[in-house]
């Protein structure tokens, strides 16, 4: 039982089924971030939990109230939309308590209330104005303080920061974290940036075709992706997979690579779950994240088993603070990330580490991962 | 934008401009002599009218034709003048336009933000209220207003032009609230707002331009109209238009073309008068929506 049950909600229009059994506890406090690409049902979800959509079967419950057919006002939530939805013709201050006038708040709670929420967001000096006179970022905190005012149980977000610039948007990503940890509330927000979903998440559920493909912390999501999907969604730029061939050697499994010249190399794999017996002598698909791939000297101490791969560079992209080095792995174009500073041509060779703690196998026909 | 609109403006010379304004000069002058002429005849006696010289200013001027039509010309069989007519006008034209624009405005809001099945069927069919010409309504309309035993009087008429606006309306405010973000509807129901909260604290205070153009319209035409009102309405109950075509077509004593003048321009002048004071938002309110601003 969480705080926040979505247990096993579909979604139809008419006989087509948008989203398929979600199940998903969200705990007090937690911080869920829904992510995937456009038309996914990240949006439907979230608007199934605000009330704004109905539930074709399944339940949504919070603290333990079922809240199907529950008008969106009285399931105590609060949502941000994408475009703010500020209400054009009312100053910011009358923005912010419009929710409490609308439930009947005496005037001079709503008054401290909202005086409360505008020096939580700073933005008191504001108050007077109307929406339209307001910078984005300024908008996006009035949004934020209209939901905050009312106190609710859970508060929801629809791709809050997609219609700010890329600088303001790190900036008020990090204001939404700091408010989250000071607040400790319980939020769920849609995304389809994996960046925002990594860093503000404590769980993320990473969805695509109306399908929850997997719902695990951040890190669980990075380092061991349930299926090629999560994969290549989560990270940038994307995880190296690469075909090739599972073999035994010295009583060991290793994965067989060719490098650009077309020459074989056996990587051995860290640790084989019993699993991996089964696909010996057969072929499978085999993750590699950019930064496994470094130069010698800049390859994790803390690995236990690095291997050396010597292979053509094609490309070099400095990016700054590292540099993206894309050479040719088993007939696929492979990203290695390097430090700013390593010396690497195109055109030459050049000894790559990479670092086969980190590396997943995939089921080349089910695309989900060998465990 | 506005330094982008400045570029983008044609560059002409000072000659072309020149032209240009003195081309402009005379087809305004044009589109205004008629109205002067009724403007000159009505402030002159009948005998310089008769006299032939219908182009000159009076050598005598005077305002008794003004004074005639308004309260004294004979008017059917009455000598009351214009004004009861035109108090019936503004009795019938007012509820009627705030009637329309009200119901208009419900209309648009549910068809474009509480869809429901066959929404769109009942907007179109609405819409043939648009196309419909005025005299196919005439019986069913004849035989409803015997029913309600409202026949012939001004609450009569206010209904037929309610219900006839309601078309109108619905397509001016339907088409400006689709462009109306969904979004603060959706925000607003979280919020706690009601259906008839979120019309009239949200949607309502942003509708100014297209209550100006519904305003504009309906009052226009309901006043203009004269079909409606010389068949529903009768003797003591008729609007201006019907009015005015009883005082011109009387066919007792002299033709006063004098008198007539200054009737017409009273029943034009209403009109007029909301045209030049909320002119700007008419144009405003129909560009609203198409372009993104």
């Amino acid at each position: 039982m969480g705080f926040l049950d979505i247990d096993n909600v579909t979604k139809s229009y008419g006989a087509v089924e948008v989203l398929h059994k979600v199940d998903i506890d969200v705990e007090e406090g937690e911080f869920l971030v829904l992510v995937g690409p456009s038309g996914c049902g990240k949006s439907t979800l979230l608007n199934m939990i605000a009330g704004l959509e109905g539930i074709t079967s399944g339940e949504i419950r919070i603290k333990d109230r079922v809240m199907n057919g529950v008008h969106p006002s009285k399931r105590n939530i609060a949502m941000v939309f994408q475009s703010y939805a500020l209400y054009p013709n009312m100053t910011v201050g009358q923005n912010i308590t419009f929710g409490l006038e609308m439930h009947g708040t005496p005037k001079a709670e709503r008054e401290t209330a909202m005086k409360t929420v505008a020096q939580l967001l700073q933005i008191e000096h504001l108050l007077d104005r109307k929406p339209g006179q307001l910078s984005g970022g300024q908008r996006q905190r009035v949004a934020m303080g209209r939901a905050l005012v009312r106190n609710p149980d859970v508060f929801l977000f629809d791709e809050p920061l997609s219609n700010l610039d890329a600088k303001l948007r790190v900036d008020m990503r990090i204001e939404i974290k700091k408010l989250h940890q000071r607040l400790g509330t319980t939020i769920v927000y849609v995304t389809h940036d994996q960046i925002e979903a990594m860093t503000l998440s404590t769980r993320i559920a990473v969805m695509y075709d109306g399908y929850v493909q997997q719902l695990g912390t951040p890190k669980e999501i990075y380092d061991s992706p349930a299926n090629l999907f999560v994969a290549t969604f989560m990270g940038s730029p994307a995880m190296n997979v690469l075909p090739v061939r599972l073999i035994e050697r010295d009583g060991e499994l290793h994965a067989l690579v060719s490098a650009a010249d077309g020459q074989e190399r056996a990587l051995r794999i860290t640790h084989a779950p019993p699993a991996y017996a089964a696909y010996k002598d057969a072929d499978v698909l085999l993750g590699i994240r950019p930064e496994a791939i470094t130069d010698p000297e800049g390859a994790d101490r803390n690995a236990r088993n690095i291997q050396p791969f010597r292979n053509r560079v094609t490309v070099i992209e400095p990016a700054g603070a590292d540099t993206f080095v894309t050479m040719t792995m088993s007939g696929k174009d492979c990203i290695a990330r390097m430090r700013a500073d390593a010396d690497v041509k195109p055109g030459h060779d050049f000894d790559f580490a990479i670092n086969m703690d980190k590396a997943v196998l995939f089921d080349p026909k089910t695309e989900s991962r060998i465990a | 934008m506005a330094v982008a609109s400045a570029d983008t403006a044609i560059r002409t010379s000072r000659i072309t401009r020149a032209f240009i304004y003195l081309f402009l000069l005379l087809f305004a002058l044009f589109y205004l002599l008629p109205f002067g002429i009724m403007l000159v005849n009505s402030l002159k006696p009948l005998s310089e009218i008769t006299g032939g010289n219908m182009i000159a200013l009076p050598q005598d001027w005077t305002i008794a034709p003004w004074l005639s039509a308004w309260s004294t010309a004979q008017i059917g069989v009455e000598p009351t003048g214009l004004r009861p007519y035109f108090i019936n006008s503004l009795v019938m034209a007012i509820p009627a336009v705030v009637l329309s624009t009200v119901v208009g405005a419900l209309n648009g809001y549910v068809l474009t933000k509480w869809q429901f099945r066959g929404s769109t069927i009942i907007f179109g069919l609405l819409l043939f209220s648009c196309f419909i010409p005025f005299q196919i309504v005439l019986i069913p309309m004849a035989r409803i207003l015997g029913l309600l035993d409202i026949a012939g009087t001004t609450p009569g008429l206010i209904l037929v032009h309610f219900v006839y606006g309601i078309g109108f309306t619905t397509l001016y405010f339907r088409n400006y609230y689709a462009a109306f973000p969904t979004e603060l509807v959706r925000a607003a129901q979280i919020d706690g707002a009601g259906f008839f909260q979120i019309f009239w604290r949200i949607m309502l205070p942003s509708s100014g331009p297209i209550i100006a153009v519904s305003f504009i319209w309906q009052f226009t035409n309901i006043w203009n109209d004269f079909l409606f009102g010389a068949s529903f309405a009768s003797g003591g109950s008729a609007p201006m238009t019907v009015a005015l075509n009883n005082l011109v077509n009387s066919s007792t004593g002299v033709r006063e073309y004098n008198v007539h003048f200054a009737g017409a321009i009273m029943a034009a002048a209403p009109t007029l008068l909301v045209y030049i004071v909320a002119g700007r938002y008419f144009v405003r309110g129909l560009m609203a929506g198409s372009v993104k601003g």
